[in-house]
């Protein structure tokens, strides 16, 4: 497409041109929407990171030690400290309810339940991932939490020795805990529904290998769909764990919030990055939006990672995953 | 089955493993079941706990254990962990099934009575945020306004997208696309308002509005639409494209006019379940669209309402039965609406899926 | 190691559809029995009946009787996992465990019994991929994957799967309907020389290959069309290929219809 042909175009030429010429417009048009998307992406970390750098230079304290939040006050001083602590432990909490439960459901849908079952519920399974979060978190905070009340008190109780159960102070079991219970529901769907393609794309000829050679269901299982399935099961995990890191509001309104870190799970209390940049946004100075994207741009670089490393995984399926232990 | 592999071949020559088993009659997993819901019931009134969430799962361990000896005994431990892991699975089913029904459930018998033709077609505009009455008529303009706007931007993007990589794609960039797309997905919804904040609002300028909710919502949807209809033109086989090649169509003649309505069904269906998805998007909206009481039914000036958005306001008064009643009646709207979308973008996919999909 | 299996009045069932019908044969001990036939006559079916894999299949049941020397598979209290155990299976298409190593495929149904120890296992791994020919080819890379070798070592390696729990019956669908003619060759080979040892049935398209490694062929046949299979006649392979009884099988042995 360099130079023009000297007479003038005619006919199947001129047809030829055309089409050369749509092809390319529609080309790069294209592949400006795949650039864009780059774009913004770049732009995400750029604007967050430009805001989080104005913030950062004038903070009296340290940005990941400090457990205070206070970047409107004279001397501003913020950290992501008690943040980090919330949201890890809330998603961990939820992915150790949520995992194996997902598990088994996807097992359930697809190996063990008649067909008739099957289908519908695997159905009902994907429409409740479309419930919003906000819904969500008002089941949580006005039917979990109180029916959570027993079973804290039980914990505490029977368990409070392992420190992590220990209930150090009464009231409403608006807490970390109860934060995980409510991300593990939501997580539940997706886990659930990514782990149940992989484990129906198990081709029958290994299950029946297994079969044949004198397994029981559980058996055949374990030698042939869970070992075929685990780099999905890794990946549908994954994401969950991405949704349980960066969900919201479902958790703004569940948990009562303050800026402690103890381990004492039963204990209200804590925070987690995007709750706390929820709460605290409408109200805060200048300083005080800088100081939240700040803590926006750690979570961005954490739920980054955690899907970067659940992409990798999917990509590396196909390669030989080591004798199986 | 207990081992037998000892016997010694010459005493007895033709003989294998013996094939019959000890086995529990088929009433046996019911029965168990039925024995520890009593008995776990029994333990819970007997110990005073307050919440049947303890029974229940009282009952649940006592099966998975009363099944697991009961078997072990008469089956054999290989037959007993078969049997350990289909009572795991079906008590899984169950506790996916308790809170999920349970949600549904409260929210309908919640919401069902404050949802009426007032609550429908008013505003809070004038109401009291702890007196009666008021509705959800600003919030419901909004949400349409401001999800219309994000797909009418994110749709085509995604779309091109996802043309681009099925059908042009090819070497670092696409790869890297693809790439950015999955991670895309899962970026939280509040860190995507936290760029249109950075962006439209400090770096140019622009003050609270619909659109700049609708900015934030587009990027949340764009990953999603991309994903789908990427699945979608994969589906589309090839030999349609190269008999229309064959014909003399140009590349971009085929793209739109064979590949795009062949999987436009699957498309339509990727498109609505992204919405349904960003329907219920909370985080961005707060901080973007801030909220009114009143009508605004222009989403490029002022400060708007959606529905999530009015859940949340109706909520964070604490103690305010009437706003409770209003967040329930505005949540059961919401999940109608969405679980609708869902319904019909579902029924669109089964009407009009391409032949070769399973 | 090898027994004698009786069948009685057995028919198949896929949900409400009868896929072969009133079925009684005895298959000889220690000797090969082909089954052939027309596609869709139901012999793949009925040789899954054998070792009560047909019922894995949703909505499959099986009427009738199958006696392994005096034993009923099919007996109430009978347990379908001993009974895959004493019959082993080949299929149509080499199916190693994509995940596991060349020995861990090997000794994949010993770990399921419970067998542990070491030395049992290798050796038993020696022996069985010696006993399908397997052993000098791949005796230096035993921990890489089985899905990395050729189909027709793939396909000695599924058999020395099923040796290695020493069943008394090896049923063989189509092994070698995958394979290429060098491949097919070996594992014809191999067939000859395990039936010293087991009871073998094999289902097979190729009636040069009944001919070749069979001692005995079953003829199989639908009644009509939408009718169920059935057993036409069971001889001596030689007498089948140069002097059948019954009609059909004759002409469907010279080609004229199937």
């Amino acid at each position: 497409m360099t130079s023009s042909p000297p007479a003038a175009p005619r006919g199947r030429e001129r047809r030829a041109r055309d089409s050369r010429v749509g092809d390319k417009i529609f080309m790069n048009f294209a592949r400006g929407a795949g650039i864009l998307l780059l774009v913004i992406m770049a732009a995400i970390a750029g604007f967050l990171a430009w805001r989080s750098g104005l913030a950062l230079s004038k903070n009296d304290g340290n940005f990941f030690t400090t457990f205070e939040w206070t970047p409107d006050a004279p001397k501003p001083v913020f950290g992501i400290a008690v943040l980090v602590f919330g949201t890890i432990v809330s998603a961990l909490i939820a992915m150790v309810i949520a995992v194996p439960v997902a598990i088994g459901i996807a097992l359930f849908i697809s190996h063990y339940a008649p067909r008739r079952i099957a289908q519908p519920f695997a159905y009902l399974v994907d429409l409740l991932a479309a419930v919003p979060s906000i819904v969500y978190g008002l089941w949580g905070a006005l039917f979990l939490v109180p029916h959570l009340d027993g079973l804290t008190s039980w914990l505490n109780q029977y368990l409070g020795w392992t420190y992590l159960f220990d209930q150090t102070q009464s009231g409403t079991p608006r807490n970390l805990f109860t934060v995980g219970i409510l991300l593990a529901i939501m997580i539940l769907p997706i886990i659930t529904a990514v782990s149940r393609e992989v484990f129906r794309q198990v081709p029958r000829m290994h299950e029946e290998a297994a079969l044949a050679l004198g397994a029981t269901r559980w058996e055949m299982i374990r030698t042939a769909v869970l070992p075929f399935g685990r780099p999905g099961v890794i990946s549908a995990s994954m994401l969950g764990l991405g949704r349980a890191l960066g969900e919201t509001i479902a958790v703004a309104v569940v948990l009562s919030s303050n800026s402690v870190l103890s381990l004492h799970i039963l204990d209200a209390g804590g925070g987690t990055f995007a709750q706390n940049i929820a709460l605290k946004f409408a109200e805060a100075g200048e300083n005080g939006r800088n100081a939240l994207m700040a803590s926006g741009l750690v979570l961005f670089v954490i739920t980054l990672l955690v899907n970067g490393a659940a992409r990798l995984i999917i990509a590396r399926r196909k390669e030989y995953s080591g004798a199986n232990a | 089955m207990s081992v037998v592999t000892t016997v010694p071949e010459d005493a007895r020559p033709q003989t294998g493993p013996k094939l019959t088993a000890n086995r529990l009659p088929r009433w046996t997993p019911p029965a168990v079941a039925a024995g520890a819901i009593a008995l776990g019931c029994g333990i819970g009134a007997a110990g005073g706990l307050e919440s049947h969430l303890q029974w229940g799962l009282i009952s649940a361990l006592l099966f998975l254990l009363g099944g697991y000896l009961i078997s072990a005994r008469v089956e054999g431990r290989r037959q007993a962990k078969d049997r350990l892991a289909t009572s795991v699975v079906w008590v899984a089913f169950i506790l996916a099934v308790v809170p999920l029904v349970s949600l549904t459930v409260y929210t309908i018998q919640q919401g069902i009575g404050v949802v009426d033709g007032n609550f429908l077609s008013h505003s809070m505009k004038g109401v009291i945020q702890t007196g009666k009455g008021g509705g959800i008529y600003h919030a419901l303009l909004g949400t349409l306004q401001q999800v219309g706007l994000a797909t009418v931007m994110a749709a085509p993007i995604g779309l091109l997208t996802a043309v681009y990589l099925v059908e042009y794609g090819r070497g670092g960039l696409a790869k890297a696309v693809t790439f950015f797309v999955d991670v895309m997905t899962g970026i939280p919804s509040i860190v995507a308002g936290l760029f249109v904040f950075s962006l439209w609002n400090l770096a140019l300028g622009f003050n609270y509005s619909g659109f700049s909710g609708s900015l934030a919502l587009a990027i949340l949807m764009i990953p999603v639409v991309v994903r789908s209809t990427e699945e979608m033109l994969k589906l589309v086989p090839n030999e349609l494209r190269e008999a229309s090649y064959a014909l003399g169509v140009p590349k971009w003649k085929t793209i739109l006019r064979i590949v795009l309505p062949t999987a436009i069904g699957g498309i339509t269906t990727g498109v609505m379940l992204a919405v349904a998805r960003i329907t219920g998007e909370t985080a961005p909206v707060l901080m973007l669209v801030f909220g009114a009481d009143y009508i605004n039914s222009n989403p490029f000036d002022g400060p708007q309402q959606s529905l999530p958005m009015y859940i949340w306001q109706q909520y964070s008064v604490v103690n305010n039965d009437n706003g409770y009643a209003r967040a329930w009646g505005a949540a059961l709207v919401l999940i109608a609406f969405v679980m609708g979308l869902n319904l019909i973008a579902r029924g669109i996919a089964r009407w009009r899926s391409p032949k070769g999909g399973h | 190691m090898a027994k004698r299996i009786d069948v009685s009045g057995l028919s198949a069932y896929y949900g409400t559809t009868k896929a072969i019908e009133d079925i009684s044969m005895s298959i000889e001990p220690r000797s090969v029995t082909a089954f052939i036939g027309p596609s869709g006559c139901g012999k793949s079916t009925f040789l899954r009946t054998l070792n009560r894999m047909h019922e894995v299949i949703p909505g499959a049941r099986v009427e009738g009787k199958v006696l392994l020397d005096d034993e009923n598979l099919y007996a109430s209290n009978v347990d379908p996992v001993a009974v895959r155990r004493s019959i082993g299976m080949v299929f149509q298409r080499p199916n190693p465990f994509p995940t596991m190593s060349i020995y861990d495929n090997v000794v994949a149904g010993l770990k399921l019994a419970g067998v542990k120890k070491k030395a049992v296992l290798d050796e038993v791994v020696e022996r069985s991929l010696k006993g399908a020919n397997l052993w000098k080819e791949v005796h230096n890379r035993l921990n890489k994957p089985g899905a990395g070798l050729s189909g027709g070592q793939q396909q000695r390696l599924c058999i020395a799967r099923a040796i290695a729990v020493e069943p008394q019956v090896l049923l063989m669908d189509e092994p070698c309907s995958a394979l290429d003619p060098i491949s097919t060759l070996a594992i014809e080979d191999l067939i000859g020389e395990l039936k010293s040892q087991f009871t073998i049935v094999i289902v097979t398209h190729n009636m040069q290959q009944a001919a070749r490694v069979s001692d005995r062929t079953a003829f199989f046949n639908l009644a009509g069309v939408g009718q169920p299979g059935k057993l036409i006649e069971l001889d001596d392979t030689q007498r089948i290929f140069s002097n059948p009884s019954v009609q059909a099988t004759e002409d469907y042995i010279s080609g004229r219809f199937g």
